[in-house]
């Protein structure tokens, strides 16, 4: 067998090309040098590298970051199943009391006084009038025994129920096309969860743990619990829900988590 | 005319390894750099084991938060580069041809070898049994580390997934173990690599000639065109 050579290309130019722009551009050309380009390239790997010099808070490496923790907000947002259940657990494996949780220590927390504790309603709401403790209780409750999955890494199955969420919009006239759902709570935290998560068969105001009122430390008188996001999105202490199509940043993601922080 | 024309053409000298796989590599490097780094800030903030804290001048992130951005910023470079290279590698034959045959009989050689310290490197184009073993291994636990990962996202949107290995904690063990084997094939890969720098300078320039179109598909191996 034997190799033929390549036949010229029909695409060769007839005549050489024009070679007085190099000599023209000179100065330029000397310029731009592979060694040069490798050498920027080297560095900037190489400042990755210096973990002991942190770059993660510098500015421009904060927008790089916070700018892809946004896109994969929208990239959970696709992956959410509305109508898809999490895992219940039986009543046996519940965790009692439940984990304790929050960005101050649990001897810090203030308890609400729950006789004249009222629920506030905001924004995009029909019927916007206040609620007492008593008459959330009188609302049906719907238990769901589920997984706790909190950013750091733990876990455990609680036991919470309450009026779910859903059925508490349609109630109240919440313009369920609304983006957004706030909740500020007593705590001075505000954390927001989207429309969809909050129509989720789910996402309940929980009133109880393990069939008794919530106790003062995880959010007593009323607190959220869904199924679908981290543990810091479900607020405690809530003082008022409001429903909005303005994005503003909430407790955490102004701390650079995550605010979708879906599971 | 002896053969078709487009095939003799083809049969021209190549890089061992292409610059669509150097760049890849390093691609990678940075990735699972950034992947092994920031996974250990998350680690830290909850251990699984309480004698095992990575101190924090071995982390990426000043603080939790800054190790999940630079690990859910990671994640999309590890796996896109992941899937175009295990694309590449499959529809180019690379691996088939690499990593394939490993024969019982070439791995007790191989570990002979190693342990007399007889084992050649002279040539770089060929695989002993025991780098096929680790190369396919890392690729493995690569796609292990990935599914479990996912599952860690994700337990309840991709809770078939997530069931699959039992409790929550078990995911974050298995992801856990599977970086653990890539450290534990990084220290050999590196140690490796620095021993012979010959194959360390080859990922960078390309390294040897070898005949043929290597990685072209169905192109078979070390078949030099005879006159």
């Amino acid at each position: 067998m034997s190799l033929r050579t390549p036949t010229p290309s029909v695409f060769r130019p007839k005549r050489p090309i024009d070679q007085s722009v190099l000599s023209q551009s000179r100065g330029l050309l000397d310029g731009i040098n592979r060694r040069g380009v490798l050498r920027g390239a080297i560095s900037l790997g190489a400042l990755t590298l210096l973990t002991g010099c942190d770059v993660t808070e510098e500015e421009p490496v904060q927008k790089v970051l916070r700018a892809v923790s946004s896109w994969n907000d929208g990239v959970q947002a696709t992956l959410f199943r509305p109508n898809h259940l999490a895992p219940t657990f039986s009543a046996a494996q519940v965790v009692k009391p439940p984990r304790f949780n929050a960005h101050f220590d649990v001897e810090d927390v203030k308890p609400v006084d729950g006789t004249s504790w009222k629920l506030e309603l905001a924004g995009r709401i029909g019927d916007r009038r206040p609620w007492t403790a008593q008459q959330l209780y009188g609302l049906p409750e719907q238990e769901i025994i589920i997984r706790h999955v909190c950013v750091e890494g733990w876990d455990y199955v609680g036991q919470w129920s309450g009026p779910n969420l859903r059925n508490f919009f349609q109630r109240i006239g919440a313009d369920l096309t609304a983006k957004y759902v706030y909740f500020h709570c007593a705590d001075d935290y505000t954390e927001s969860i989207d429309m969809e998560t909050a129509l989720h068969p789910q996402t309940i105001l929980a009133t109880r743990y393990a069939n008794d009122i919530i106790t003062d430390p995880f959010g007593y008188p009323l607190r959220l619990r869904t199924s679908t996001k981290l543990g810091y999105k479900n607020a405690k202490w809530i003082r008022a829900i409001e429903v909005t199509n303005t994005f503003t940043e909430t407790f955490w993601s102004k701390q650079g988590f995550n605010w979708f922080a879906g599971i | 005319m002896s053969a078709p024309p487009v095939k003799s053409l083809a049969r021209k000298e190549r890089h061992l390894h292409p610059p669509v796989l150097r760049i890849m590599h390093w691609t990678n490097a940075v990735a699972i750099f950034i992947m092994i780094g920031s996974g250990w800030k998350i680690y830290d903030d909850d251990v699984i084991f309480g004698w095992l804290h990575f101190p924090d001048f071995l982390t990426i992130g000043k603080w939790a938060q800054h190790g999940l951005q630079w690990h859910f910023f990671g994640m999309w470079i590890f796996v896109l580069n992941g899937f175009a290279y295990l694309a590449y590698g499959i529809a180019t034959g690379r691996f088939r041809r690499k990593l394939f045959p490993i024969s019982a009989r070439d791995i007790l050689a191989t570990v002979g070898d190693t342990l007399r310290f007889r084992l050649g490197h002279d040539d770089l184009t060929h695989y002993n049994a025991v780098q096929k073993i680790l190369y396919l291994g890392v690729i493995l636990i690569g796609i292990l580390i990935v599914i479990s990962g996912l599952a860690l996202w994700k337990p309840v949107q991709f809770s078939e997934l997530a069931s699959l290995f039992g409790s929550f904690q078990n995911i974050r063990l298995v992801h856990f173990l599977c970086m653990s084997a890539i450290v534990g094939f990084l220290l050999v890969h590196i140690a490796l690599a620095l021993l012979v720098p010959k194959s360390l300078v080859a990922m960078i320039t390309g390294g040897p000639f070898v005949a043929g179109a290597p990685d072209a598909a169905g192109a078979p191996a070390k078949i030099k065109a005879t006159p």
